[in-house]
């Protein structure tokens, strides 16, 4: 049996040891642990703004350690304010890592894409990682790309909304036109969702919805787990064709038909 | 009613029939008239399965968390005869304002019970409590506080922009009742007596840079069928013409306060349908429930809809250092401290959040 290929996933220089991210907002804080410990996320996703230094139910004290904190900057209406609560998160000691996430849209949490393209130029200046949650656009995931963004992460489907990949054919777009990492991120409601999303080439994916208003989250963050292997498998694999109708008698026969003139 | 929003008073709840109700919780994305269909006698053999839609939407939108906060009464003195309000200025009551050092003082004994979003409230005296007041008061609270609101009398723009340079977060600004004959009626005298002057408050506060505002109707005063509806529709408008903005709705049940009974009576099942009916039309809105609802019946709300409580509440001028300054606004049903608060919610499966803000 052939060795498998080395496929690291390397994110911002780090070497990340899941395409699996995970959200921690939507549960009660002590079930993160329990989440995390049976979805084995590397990179856990928390909202800046829900950080509580030396106060109750602070979500730091609640991460395992050993993970990737991923800060976002939910809260945020433009690029400066994103900038303003980067910084925060690297007082608190959160990392470089930031998932840029500019929304001006309350009521269904779109992102602004013009926004968080100046917000990755700040970012970027200031020495972050910048990781843009992105309405699926490949013009600007280009643009973004240019700026410095170290991924693009687009939405399958509005936020909590576990649709799934309704944006696929954009999402498909952006992981061939663009050499950064795709992170699919938003609306994924199943794990097939997930594992689709992954055998189209997504770099990783990110769940915290799907996971949360599960019957058992942690059961279901395990069952992702497995859906984003199984899908990036099938990636690295390479599907096979899907059989195509084919007319019984050929269409281009007559080209084959020699003429008076050859 | 204003035309800015259609007529709610119009809407015939009683033709509302079981399809009606049953298209309302199907759809998506509900117009005004699903809410009306929601809201309508009509829909209360679905209040079950209201209840389920609520509670999923209530989990997207929001997970498995309530918001906590704490009023802090700042001044009672008031210019307005409101019939229903304990504080109205016929009433022969203890009045009282808060000196900077008082305001501190209470700031420091709620910041030890962990909470770190405090609601300030007054009358509406501009003598007594004028803007320049509150707004001092509002830049004392933003130093210790993440999140900092307003319940206070409408503001102009630039009162709401100075309270915005001032730290404040949020404004609530409830209508009390939409229907304006109703209102001119109960507001006999008073600067509150100008219905458009508070309806487009939340409009000029949103326009002055406020980030988050909350909309309400004080549930009892008349038929509350075309006045939540009316609720709806002003938070529709507001979200249409401020897509940033976060709103959240209130539905405050008229209390006894200082002997005065309440006009009309809502009754507990009738609340849960409102909150049901509002968190099904307006997934993203946030609701808060007041300690006017016993604890039994907030507890139940948790993860139903509701996503804000308040806890350690005093409903008089100052009181959360023991020591109360002026009579209290209205009579609460539920006394519990903050852990107690907490522990409940806990036991409901859901956390206890005491910042969801950055004040940027």
């Amino acid at each position: 049996m052939p060795s498998a290929k080395p496929d690291p996933f390397i994110l911002g220089g780090k070497l990340i040891h899941s395409r699996l991210i995970l959200g921690s907002g939507k549960y009660p804080l002590p079930r993160i642990q329990e989440v995390v410990t049976a979805g084995e996320p590397d990179i856990v996703t928390l909202a800046l703004r829900r950080v509580n230094p030396f106060g109750e139910a602070n979500v730091l004290d609640f991460l395992p350690k050993g993970k990737t904190l991923l800060p976002n900057t939910s809260g945020a209406r433009t690029a400066k304010e994103a900038l303003t609560l980067a910084r925060l998160a690297r007082e608190l000691g959160c990392g470089d890592f930031i998932k840029i996430e500019v929304i001006t849209d309350a009521q269904n949490l779109l992102p602004d894409n013009e926004e968080t393209l100046e917000a990755i130029k700040l970012l970027v200046a200031d020495g972050f990682v910048a990781l843009p949650y992105m309405t699926p656009d490949l013009v600007m995931a280009r643009k973004m790309e240019k700026a410095g963004a170290a991924a693009v992460m687009p939405l399958g489907a509005p936020i909590g909304s576990n649709k799934g990949l309704t944006t696929r054919e954009l999402i498909r777009l952006i992981i061939t036109g663009v050499a950064v990492p795709v992170i699919v991120d938003a609306g994924l409601g199943r794990p097939s969702q997930a594992c689709e999303a992954m055998e189209m080439g997504a770099a990783a994916v990110m769940v915290n919805t799907a996971v949360a208003t599960a019957e058992d989250p942690p059961a279901m963050a395990k069952a992702f787990a497995l859906a984003v292997k199984a899908g990036r498998a099938a990636y690295l694999a390479g599907l096979g064709p899907i059989a195509e109708p084919s007319s019984s008698s050929p269409l281009t026969g007559f080209l084959n038909t020699p003429s008076s003139e050859d | 009613m204003t035309e800015l929003f259609g007529d709610p008073f119009n809407f015939d709840f009683k033709a509302v029939t079981p399809s009606m109700v049953e298209r309302a919780l199907t759809k998506e994305t509900l117009a005004l008239e699903d809410l009306g269909a929601l809201l309508a006698p009509a829909a209360e053999p679905y209040l079950e399965a209201m209840a389920v839609k609520a509670q999923d939407l209530t989990r997207r939108f929001f997970g498995l968390n309530i918001a906590l906060y704490t009023p802090l009464y700042l001044a009672n003195y008031c210019q307005n005869q409101c019939l229903y309000c304990g504080y109205s200025q016929l009433n022969n009551i203890k009045r009282g304002v808060l000196t900077p050092k008082e305001i501190q003082k209470e700031l420091t004994a709620i910041k030890k019970t962990g909470l770190k979003d405090v609601l300030l409230l007054t009358g509406e005296s501009r003598v007594k409590s004028g803007p320049d007041f509150i707004n001092a008061a509002v830049s004392q609270a933003a130093a210790d506080f993440p999140s900092v609101g307003l319940e206070v009398y409408p503001f102009t723009t630039e009162e709401y922009a100075a309270a915005k340079a001032a730290g404040a977060d949020y404004v609530c600004l409830y209508q009390e009742t939409y229907d304006p004959v109703l209102y001119d009626r109960i507001h006999p005298k008073g600067p509150k007596k100008d219905y458009n002057w508070r309806l487009f408050g939340p409009e000029r506060a949103l326009e002055a840079g406020i980030r988050q505002v909350g909309l309400g109707a004080l549930l009892g005063l008349g038929d509350f069928r075309p006045d939540v509806l009316a609720l709806g529709a002003h938070g529709q408008y507001l979200s249409q013409k401020f897509p940033a903005a976060e709103i959240a709705y209130s539905t405050p049940r008229l209390r006894p306060a200082s002997g005065i009974q309440p006009l009309g009576a809502v009754s507990e099942k009738e609340l849960g349908q409102i909150i049901f009916a509002l968190r099904i039309f307006s997934p993203s809105f946030g609701i808060s429930l007041s300690t006017r609802e016993r604890a039994f019946y907030r507890d139940n709300l948790i993860g139903l809809g509701v996503t804000r409580l308040s806890a350690g509440v005093k409903t008089t001028v100052g009181g959360h250092d023991g020591e109360a300054n002026g009579s209290e606004q209205f009579a609460k049903s539920d006394d519990r401290g903050v852990t107690e608060v907490q522990k409940a919610i806990a036991a409901k499966g859901h956390q206890p959040v005491f910042t969801d803000y950055a004040r940027l």
